[in-house]
């Protein structure tokens, strides 16, 4: 009986549920015995000149061990912005002499006691001398204020020509239709804030403990921040209490914890508030887009174009690279016969902008689809219909689009149909129109997202997506993997036990999975774009299977016979003579004489397409504006189910972060750069109240990519769910008129789209 | 100043400062770390734990205010469980979430059980919407609530199996 | 997210904290439930050098029915409020009211004392107050005085509560099987009203439409001259001076309070 494809509970679970999840700040360690705290004062105006940090006042507080300021850091390197980006954008660990925004850090207090922080940090005396913040896109653009003087823009990197375009892109087009739209700023907001902790020893050494997704780059990233060779510093990854894409690497903070560290010569810790969490975790999305849209009356697509300009805040970081991604998957799971995409990207007197569940490619999707449903209104055609008529028919040979994306597998058409039937799809616009002709003032509206998505992409052109695994089984039958993956909440520990468990008939609690520890497993590329199945897991399934090979050599040398007449019997874990079961040897024996252990590396021939159609149903209250998000149906086909209960989690929490960007969630600056949503009382935070359970239809495609079929299934949710509801809070109120509302459709966005609707402005 | 109450039913005598928040102390001072603190405002309920049998959101209680009082975290459910067999063993609500995939990343996950275990015994038979309403105070990231709501009717819907329950 | 350093003192009676008060002055702030005070203590947006405990007092806590009136202890919490019978029967919009506070976990330490002594214009206990003409019982030093809810809230975050004063109880006249109106409009769970409209009695108490909860009196008095809900609600924006923040502008509050009105007017239960 295969446990594949089977709803195995998690193991990780009892301890997560009774003493509850170690994080850093939990993390008791004899390394960090007697450590100080480490607090960061920040600042409070978006942009200006420093003319002094006057810390003396804070030394004299209780409790307080030092103080610093960016001039002590003189020691660090500048840091550089990658070779894309406007090469005069660098930085430094601790601001010198220019604040870019508020939450900027301008000086360190270290403490004894937690407590002490705070009250010494308030006697910290920072001169500002303020500039002119930098926040509306097309100011930003304009550069009449420059962020970074020496650049002499604030344009930090552009895709394609922006100011070339293809004058023809739209010839033979029957109707146009053009819309510039916002794909507005989001805070990632994990529930566990960003933390550190740091210890030197006496090799010379760090030791830091950092919730990441990827041990490895965070530890590449903390040696580039302080100037060390990779050799010196150790990454070990407690439990991680959430991330979707915002604690890749090494933040400057870490860097600065363990600097202090060294410094003082004691182990240093730091958590940030959530103050401090809204303010300087990197931002999500940000994206304006100037979408374009035309073809012919019978519903054919015949030209698309996408303008972006990418927020990318006051600092070069990934958020100035995600255009890429947005471009790559301009036309979605269309065959649009002509499409062209440009990007700026551009920094802003705000938090930087990084990855966020999706990174780059739910904006493609949200240009896409609601160009898709722009059309449709032009035309006057059903939004199904006119998706029916131009998505990509289905393929199992690989497709490139002129892009240069290679779609593995796919069949858009039947996700499409298949949600549509889930969602009874003919009933709802049945009940819309009995409500528009009743004249209901509480609007039903129907949202269709078709999405495709990029998941398991390689590190660049020219090195494939690979993971490495070890597996190893113990004499007393036990068994312990170490992953270059890194779970934080995705169940790792589970599914890649199922996996290894599958090869080895060895039971799923007694296998150990390990990871994020540097010196155990040094190379891994992390959590995150969806990767961690087709590759770790293929990973971990390979070296299971290349265990049993080696295994098999030793049971042939034990019973004296021929490898190739030896039968491996997974549900015994045994190895057997074929045709003679008494001559058995179980496999954990096997390791007793000397290491059964097998290290491989899976590579994949490239990244994989999952893809999938969401109906979002809402009702909007006419008189307030309120949405209401009443179901969500969705399809979101990632080749072979390995554990429904974890992949179902995945689509679950992604579909709820989407949903919350199409109407609930936004990141608000006033006009001087003061973050107006930065705590969770005034950032609109999705509760439970507002999002529906969901319905989740089944379809799996696989793909030819890895021997299990799987494609990534962590992001795929939010791709989908943001359009499908932005589309029908729209379709609501099409019959008033209504044609756009940009997200959030919070109520007064939407009551004020209906009033301007009606020609009252 | 000293401070005496109980922590899943051990008697305890501190000195703590007045300042002192409940969550801390529980962290801190009893090596109780399951409860969280995720924000600064009193919005997102990973510190909930039940003072005197009522969920609360210790951030926002004095350690001196829970004087002579009794704390359970969710460390000291389990040993409350139906069924209990030497301890350790998942309370009803805990097993539930175990059972329908209620957590992933397990932050919110401990202040989420408490608050449910809370919300259960003032409303043993919620409708969904009751218990979407029962759990505004805690947030999560992770699940998107679905799981936790099917957690949380399982658990009601197992309660109201057992005799006496 | 640490308030600043200060001393506690638990009252071991009502004429204790007044004592504490008085020898203290404005140094010093009575603590209930702590679910407005400590918020605000955490972000240090204030810094009490003493908090004087009041909120385990048997003398503040409890509910009882007094002739015409219903009589709450200051220091009871929302959620027994909320799940009172006795205010369910003869005061259920003030139940209602208690029972839309924050969040549960708000609930079960958030005092009604402590929210009308707090005078959030947004907050739900002022504006039900206001609507039921209630009053407050402040004890003094002289005694106990009443305080209609027309006069208590002063200003914002303001209450004629003197420093030397404490609120003792909370009045609201019974009035069983009255119909009664309350809209709380939120964009998410546990926010504090955009706008707020309860209606009962003739009365129409709005939230978050000026720096206290406020009477929409043209709306009032239109009812009592015999205009339909509808008529009476499109003018309960009149006498408002509703601010602008990132969830509504001044324009949106101001239809926001006629719809909200409408409905807390016709929704009688």
């Amino acid at each position: 009986m295969s446990i594949l494809g089977t709803r195995v509970l998690r193991t990780e679970d009892p301890r997560f549920l009774t003493t509850g999840g170690v994080y850093t700040e939990d993390v008791v360690d004899e390394r960090l015995e007697g450590a100080c705290h480490v607090f960061f004062v920040r600042s409070p105006v978006a942009h200006a000149r420093i003319g002094g940090v006057d810390v003396s006042a804070a030394l004299s507080a209780p409790g307080v061990i030092a103080a610093f300021t960016g001039a002590d850091l003189d020691d660090l390197p500048a840091i550089k912005p990658g070779p894309m980006f406007n090469q005069q954008m660098g930085r430094r660990v601790l601001a010198t002499d220019k604040v870019r925004f508020v939450g900027e850090p301008v000086a360190i207090v270290v403490t004894e006691q937690a407590y002490q922080g705070e009250d010494a940090m308030e006697l910290v005396d920072v001169d500002y001398d303020p500039l002119p913040a930098v926040i509306d896109f097309a100011d930003a653009v304009a550069g009449r204020v420059v962020l970074y003087e020496e650049a002499g823009t604030n344009v930090a990197a552009t895709f394609g020509d922006p100011d070339a375009l293809d004058q023809h892109l739209f010839d033979e087009c029957e109707v146009v239709t053009s819309r510039t739209i916002l794909n507005q700023r989001v805070a990632p907001a994990p529930m566990e804030t960003r933390a550190a902790a740091a210890a030197w020893g006496e090799d010379g050494r760090v030791t830091a403990w950092i919730p990441n997704q990827g041990a490895q780059g965070t530890l590449g990233g903390l040696a580039r921040l302080l100037g060390l060779g990779p050799e010196q510093v150790h990454i070990i990854t407690p439990d991680v209490g959430g991330a979707f894409g915002a604690k890749f690497g090494a933040e400057p903070e870490h860097a600065m914890v363990a600097w202090v560290a060294r410094r003082l010569g004691r182990p240093a810790r730091w958590t940030e508030t959530r103050y401090e969490n809204l303010v300087g975790m990197t931002h999500g999305r940000a994206q304006q887009q100037k979408i374009t849209i035309g073809g012919k009356r019978d519903g054919t697509v015949l030209a698309y174009r996408l303008e972006i300009v990418q927020d990318a805040g006051a600092h070069v970081r990934i958020g100035a690279m995600l255009p890429f991604l947005t471009i790559l998957m301009t036309p979605g799971p269309y065959a649009i016969p002509r499409a062209e995409s440009v990007a700026r990207s551009i920094v802003t007197s705000t938090t930087p902008v990084g990855a966020y569940r999706g990174a780059g490619r739910p904006e493609a999707s949200a240009a896409l689809e609601r160009a898709m449903d722009l059309f449709a209104a032009e035309i006057g055609m059903d939004p199904a219909e006119v998706r029916r008529r131009n998505l990509l028919p289905p393929f199992t040979e690989p497709h490139r689009t002129k892009f240069g994306a290679l779609y593995d597998t796919g069949d858009y058409a039947a996700a499409l149909d298949k949600v549509l039937a889930a969602a009874g799809y003919d009933q709802l616009r049945k009940e819309q129109a009995g409500r528009r002709e009743r004249g209901d003032a509480v609007a039903l509206g129907i949202g269709l997202a078709s999405y495709v998505e990029i998941t398991g992409m390689g590190d660049g052109e020219e090195s494939p997506p690979q993971e490495n695994a070890t597996v190893e089984v113990h004499p007393d039958g036990t068994a312990t993997i170490l992953t270059g993956t890194s779970p934080h909440g995705q169940g790792h520990a589970t599914a890649w036990a199922m996996l290894a468990s599958e090869e080895l008939g060895i039971p799923v609690d007694k296998i150990t999975l390990k990871w994020g520890d540097t010196d155990l497993v040094p190379e891994g590329g992390g959590t995150g774009g969806s990767r961690s199945l087709q590759h770790g897991g293929s990973a971990v399934r390979q070296a299971a299977q290349e265990l049993i090979e080696v295994a098999r050599e030793r049971a042939a040398g034990e019973l004296e016979a021929n490898p190739a007449d030896l039968r491996f019997d997974v549900e015994r874990s045994a190895f057997e003579v074929a045709g003679d079961p008494d001559a058995a040897v179980p496999l954990a024996s096997l390791a007793e004489q000397e290491r059964l252990v097998v290290r491989t590396v899976f590579t994949a021939p490239g990244a994989t397409f999952p893809f999938g159609s969401h109906v979002a149903v809402v009702e909007v209250d006419t008189e307030t504006g309120k949405v209401t998000l009443r179901r969500m149906i969705t399809v979101d086909d990632a080749g072979f189910v390995l554990n429904p209960l974890l992949a179902e989690g995945q689509r679950h929490g992604g579909i709820a972060q989407g949903a919350a960007q199409a109407f609930v969630e936004e990141v608000v600056y006033d006009e001087d750069g003061n973050p107006l949503t930065a705590s969770f009382a005034d950032y609109p935070f999705l509760s439970a109240t507002e999002v529906p359970s969901f319905e989740l239809a089944d379809m799996q495609t696989l793909t030819t990519y890895n021997p299990l079929g799987v494609k990534g299934i962590g992001e795929a949710g939010s791709i989908g769910a943001t359009p499908a509801v932005q589309n029908a809070i729209i379709d609501a109120l099409a019959h008033l008129g209504v044609r756009h509302i940009d997200m959030p459709a919070s109520p007064q966005r939407v009551w004020q789209a209906i009033q301007a609707a009606k020609g009252n402005g | 100043m000293q401070v005496e109450l109980t922590v899943n039913g051990e008697k305890r005598s501190d000195d703590v400062e007045p300042r002192l928040l409940l969550v801390h102390y529980l962290r801190e001072v009893c090596g109780l770390r399951a409860a969280n603190v995720g924000c600064d405002t009193t919005s997102c309920g990973a510190c909930t734990v039940l003072l005197n049998g009522t969920s609360v959101k210790s951030c926002t209680v004095l350690t001196v205010q829970a004087a002579g009082q009794e704390v359970t975290t969710a460390e000291g459910l389990a040993m409350k469980g139906a069924g209990e067999a030497g301890g350790g063993e998942l309370h009803p609500v805990q097993a539930a979430f175990r059972q329908e995939h209620g957590l992933q990343c397990g932050f919110c996950t401990p202040g989420m059980v408490m608050a449910a275990v809370g919300l259960l015994s003032e409303n043993p038979h919620p409708t969904e919407e009751e218990v979407r309403e029962g759990l505004e105070g805690n947030f999560c990231r992770c699940t998107g609530y679905h799981n936790i709501v099917r957690a949380v009717l399982a658990a009601a819907r197992a309660a109201g199996t057992e005799v006496g329950a | 997210m640490i308030p600043a350093p200060f001393d506690y003192v638990a009252a071991e009676s009502t004429a204790h904290a007044l004592d504490l008060l008085d020898s203290l002055g404005d140094e010093a702030k009575l603590l209930a439930g702590g679910h407005s005070l400590l918020p605000m203590m955490k972000l240090r947006l204030a810094a009490p050098s003493v908090l004087i405990d009041i909120g385990r007092l048997s003398e503040l806590t409890g509910i009882r029915a007094e002739g015409d009136e219903l009589v709450i202890g200051a220091a009871t919490p929302h959620a027994a409020v909320a799940a009172s019978d006795l205010v369910r029967a003869d005061a259920p919009l003030l139940a209602y009211s208690a029972s839309q506070v924050g969040d549960p976990q708000i609930r079960h330490r958030g005092t009604i004392g402590g929210s009308l002594a707090h005078a959030d214009p947004a907050a739900d206990l002022p504006m039900a107050l206001l609507a039921l003409g209630g009053s407050v019982e402040v004890l003094g030093r002289d005694g106990t005085r009443n305080v209609a809810a027309d006069d208590f809230f002063t200003g914002f975050f303001e209450t004629s509560l003197g420093e030397d004063e404490l609120l003792a109880a909370v009045r609201v006249p019974r009035r069983p099987g009255q119909g009664w109106g309350y809209q709380k409009f939120v964009r998410r769970a546990n926010d504090w009203a955009i706008v707020g409209a309860a209606a009962v009695n003739g009365r129409i108490a709005l939230a978050n439409m000026g720096p206290t909860p406020l009477r929409a009196r043209a709306a009032e008095r239109a009812l009592a001259d015999g205009a339909s809900a509808a008529e009476a609600a499109e003018l309960a924006a009149e006498g408002t001076e509703p601010g602008a923040d990132v969830h509504a502008d001044r324009d949106y509050r101001r239809h926001l309070a006629r719809v909200l009105t409408r409905r807390a007017l016709e929704d009688r239960t």
